[in-house]
């Protein structure tokens, strides 16, 4: 039985779901900010100029941008692989930590003994595994327990933070220091970076990964099977897919993904282990995924829109004193607003737009 | 004639899809008319405008003589038209007299609207011979019963129009039989009804008169009396179509499948399958027979080692399957059992994926798709073709998503991967749901040659005209049992007998 409804127009064409309706998001949350600076007094063609020219308008600042975008492609591309599962991974925020926690973990032990082309790779490998193994657990109690995932992941969060907290204040904090911070790494661990900026080479790391997951969703068996899984469960069980396994196997790369924020962090900017590293980028992640309509190269896109948002929103703060660094969130909020939770908004609208009128 | 309802040019599109073209058609009052097309044919949207669902992008509706405008279901139910659905929209927990007042209840205090309800529903039974206990609940009802209840709550809400949408689909041959008694009365009692199917055998039993329909378009007008169901089926699909399957007596190979006392019994404890024996040959096809809901589902899903059996053991091709050994359905595969599942637009394909994705659903991890762990688009894309070729799959694009396909093709696309894969057993179920009449002829002539190349295949099925002549021999499920088999050519009224659940002799 049809459900009761109005005649609906016509799909968008491609093209105009693909950039339009980002456009259209991202230029409604320029308004709504604009109207927003009016209020508090400041001219908004201003703040804009300030903005762009904080993010763009230098090769520092382009370099801080990109940094950004590094950790809003890796977390992007971790809620994407597993959302193309059916699963919604809210604990990217915590995998991030815990992945930091790896590779932190396994620069203290060996910075001293092992080269940097041994120590980077067995860094930037721990961080995954760590990230992985902190989303294998709710990964596991979803497949085996029922126990929702959208719970356990936020949970995940919280028993990350205070995890962290413990180590780096009892454990972890180098000998004599006041802060609960490691002691410095070992420069053969260090990120090869651009002079005078937090832009490493993990941005070169998220890059191969949005080509990995490219690769795997859309061209493998396993990526086809996950993909499967995602849209309808039941034929996935039909063609032999095992739930459970592939439930695991989601989360863990969606976990090894966002554990690479601790790598952009820790190996790339910090040299040590540090608290509150991943200050967010977990969570923007699903804006970041949703924005970029789950696809690696959006994600991209996305990632570097966020980026600039960040880089160019703290240049704002820093030249203009009424505008706080609580109103510069208050602007990557509304961003995520309408590119994230009200991406679907405007279509409606586009589509009167495009489909043919007819007289009536 | 006096017309209850006239239609007069209806036309309606969702987006590129012109599904009713300047339809006209007149309801004869107090009299059942048919309105009989193959799927998409356009007769559940021309329905819809009808009931106040969907709005016509032009023409006129009128009702007795009046021209009106239906806004939605209630301007309809105001002006008298009642529908029957064919899914039924009914709170299982809910006694029969509650499910009748709802949305109707008459008042804020709940009891003042059930007595009231209470007389009007006794009424309604003594005049139309509709007998239900009023405080019985749904959820004991057999299913003829339930149909009665949604016809007795659309007659409490004063409908003197019926529409009836495909009413046969979930009722065995004598229920159908008892349906079509009460529509008999209501007729002698001055209800119009519209009754929409493409059961033909039907339409020749219960109506008076007959409309055909024919991609949007309404092609002939007969009267039944005047008609045949082989000049029917001929308007409907626009060609001759041969009824009767030509097939050869099998010839039987070895044991490919067999199933000893199966069970399943459901986490809640439920028995859903019970003591199942049967075996399947090479180059025989056998029927399982059975109204809908009585195992068939779940028998599929156990041979198919997508549910592992409770009790019991399988063997397929020489494995051994039972409770401590279960297998699952890519094993399954390995083994040469395919398997067409019932529901093929949830369990055999994924909407979203382009045709050539669905065409390996299942095989995806197999040469030539898949070559050092990488899948290979150009074979996917060359065995979608190759699929849709010999199965006539329309349109013919292995990149369009599958859910742009329609019904019927999306259907011909899952049954052409799972034989194109020359299985040694084939399980198919229900092969022609949501088919077109033409499609089904050639879907049993591909099940024949599956079978006289020496495939053991299996069908279940709910049709029971289809089961007659495609099978074998014909096992009866009733109940999670299977409660007798007959051979090929048994006589319909001692399988419906057995279907209802009379033991077989």
């Amino acid at each position: 039985m049809k459900a009761v409804r109005r005649p609906l127009p016509g799909p968008l064409p491609v093209w105009a779901d693909i950039i339009l309706l980002p456009l259209v998001n991202v230029a409604l949350a320029f308004v709504t900010v604009g109207i927003i600076v009016r209020i508090i007094g400041v001219d908004p063609l201003h703040a804009l100029e300030l903005l762009v020219v904080g993010a763009l308008g230098s090769p520092e600042s382009i370099g801080y941008t990109l940094y950004y975008a590094t950790n809003f492609i890796f977390t992007g591309l971790a809620v994407a692989v597993a959302f193309h599962a059916g699963l919604f991974n809210i604990g990217g925020e915590g995998q991030a930590y815990l992945g930091g926690l790896g590779c932190g973990l396994a620069i203290l032990a060996l910075d001293r003994y092992l080269p940097a082309w041994a120590m980077i790779p067995i860094a930037i490998a721990t961080a995954a595994l760590f990230g992985a193994a902190w989303a294998a657990v709710p990964a596991w109690l979803q497949a085996w327990r029922g126990s929702h995932i959208v719970i356990t992941t936020i949970m995940f969060n919280f028993v990350a933070a205070a995890l962290m907290v413990y180590l780096m204040v009892n454990v972890l904090i180098a000998p004599g220091s006041m802060t609960p911070q490691s002691r410095n790494f070992e420069p053969s661990s260090f990120l090869p970076a651009m002079h005078g900026t937090a832009l490493n080479l993990s941005l070169a790391l998220s890059l191969a990964c949005c080509f990995a997951v490219w690769v795997f969703l859309w061209h493998t068996p396993w990526g086809y099977a996950l993909r499967s899984m995602g849209h309808n469960p039941e034929a996935a069980v039909y063609a032999g897919t095992d739930l459970r396994r592939m439930t695991m196997l989601a989360m863990c790369i969606s976990g090894a993904l966002a554990g690479f924020v601790g790598v952009n962090e820790l190996m790339g900017v910090h040299h040590r282990i540090v608290l509150d590293f991943p200050a967010g980028y977990g969570f923007a992640g699903i804006a970041v995924a949703l924005m970029g309509r789950n696809h690696p190269l959006g994600i991209v896109l996305a990632a570097l829109l966020f980026g600039a948002l960040q880089q160019g929103g703290a240049e704002l703060a820093f030249d203009i004193p009424t505008i706080t660094r609580e109103m510069v969130v208050v602007i990557q909020g509304l961003v995520i607003l309408f590119s994230g939770a009200l991406v679907q908004l405007p279509r409606p609208w586009l589509q009167a737009l495009f489909s043919p009128r007819r007289p009536s | 004639m006096t017309a209850a309802i006239e239609l007069e040019g209806i036309d309606k599109s969702f987006g590129s899809v012109h599904a009713v073209r300047g339809v006209s058609l007149a309801i004869e009052k107090g009299a059942i008319t048919g309105i009989v097309g193959e799927n998409g044919a356009g007769k559940s949207t021309l329905m819809s405008i009808l009931y106040g669902l969907y709005h016509a992008d032009a023409g006129e509706i009128r009702i007795d003589g009046q021209p009106v405008r239906m806004e939605s279901p209630h301007d309809a139910i105001a002006r008298g038209i009642g529908m029957v659905h064919q899914h039924f929209m009914l709170i299982d927990s809910f006694t029969v007299l509650e499910n009748v007042v709802l949305g109707a209840e008459g008042g804020p205090l709940l009891a003042k609207g059930l007595a009231a309800a209470r007389g009007e529903l006794a009424r309604l039974s003594r005049d139309y011979g509709l007998t239900v206990d009023p405080d019985a609940r749904i959820a004991d009802l057999s299913v003829g019963e339930q149909q009665r209840v949604e016809i007795l709550k659309v007659l409490f809400r004063g409908a003197r129009i019926l529409i009836l949408d495909e009413p046969s689909a979930v009722l065995t041959p004598q229920e159908t039989e008892q349906l079509f008694r009460i529509l008999g009365t209501l007729k002698a009692r001055g209800v119009t009804i519209v009754l929409i199917t493409h059961k033909l055998r039907e339409v020749m039993a219960a109506t008076d008169r007959v409309y055909v329909m024919r991609q949007g378009r309404m092609v002939a007008e007969r009267r039944t009396a005047e008609t045949d169901p082989e000049e029917l089926a001929e308007l409907m699909v626009g060609r001759k179509v041969r009824f009767r399957l030509d097939k050869a007596p099998p010839h039987r190979g070895e044991v490919r499948l067999k199933a000893e006392h199966l069970g399943l019994v459901d986490r809640r404890g439920v028995r859903l399958l019970d003591d199942i024996s049967l075996e399947l040959r090479a180059g025989e096809i056998v029927g399982i027979a059975g109204v809908s809901g009585n195992g068939q589902t779940e028998l599929l899903q156990v041979l198919a080692g997508i549910r592992p059996p409770s009790s019991g053991t399988l063997t397929v091709c020489g494995r051994v399957i039972d409770p401590l050994h279960p297998g699952d359905p890519a094993e399954m595969r390995d083994l040469g059992l395919a398997h067409v599942p019932e529901d093929r637009q949830r369990q055999g394909m994924v909407a979203a994926f382009r045709a050539a994705e669905t065409s390996i659903l299942g095989y995806h991890e197999r040469q030539p798709f898949s070559h050092h762990g990488l899948l290979h688009g150009p074979a996917v894309g060359a065995h979608c073709a190759t699929l849709m070729e010999r199965f006539d799959v329309r349109p013919r694009v292995p990149g369009l998503r599958s859910s742009s396909f329609s019904g019927g093709n999306q259907q011909k696309l899952v049954l052409a991967r799972e034989m194109a894969q020359e299985p040694k057993v084939l399980l198919v179920g229900q092969p022609t749901r949501g088919v077109d009449i033409g499609a089904i002829e050639f879907i049993h002539r591909e099940l024949v040659k599956s079978r006289d190349a020496g495939c053991a295949v299996l069908v279940v099925s709910v049709e029971l005209e289809e089961i007659l002549s495609l099978a074998d021999r014909i096992l009866v499920m009733f109940g999670g049992r299977i409660v007798g088999e007959v051979e090929a050519g048994a006589d319909e009224r001692t399988l419906g007998m057995m279907m209802a659940g009379a033991k077989a002799a």
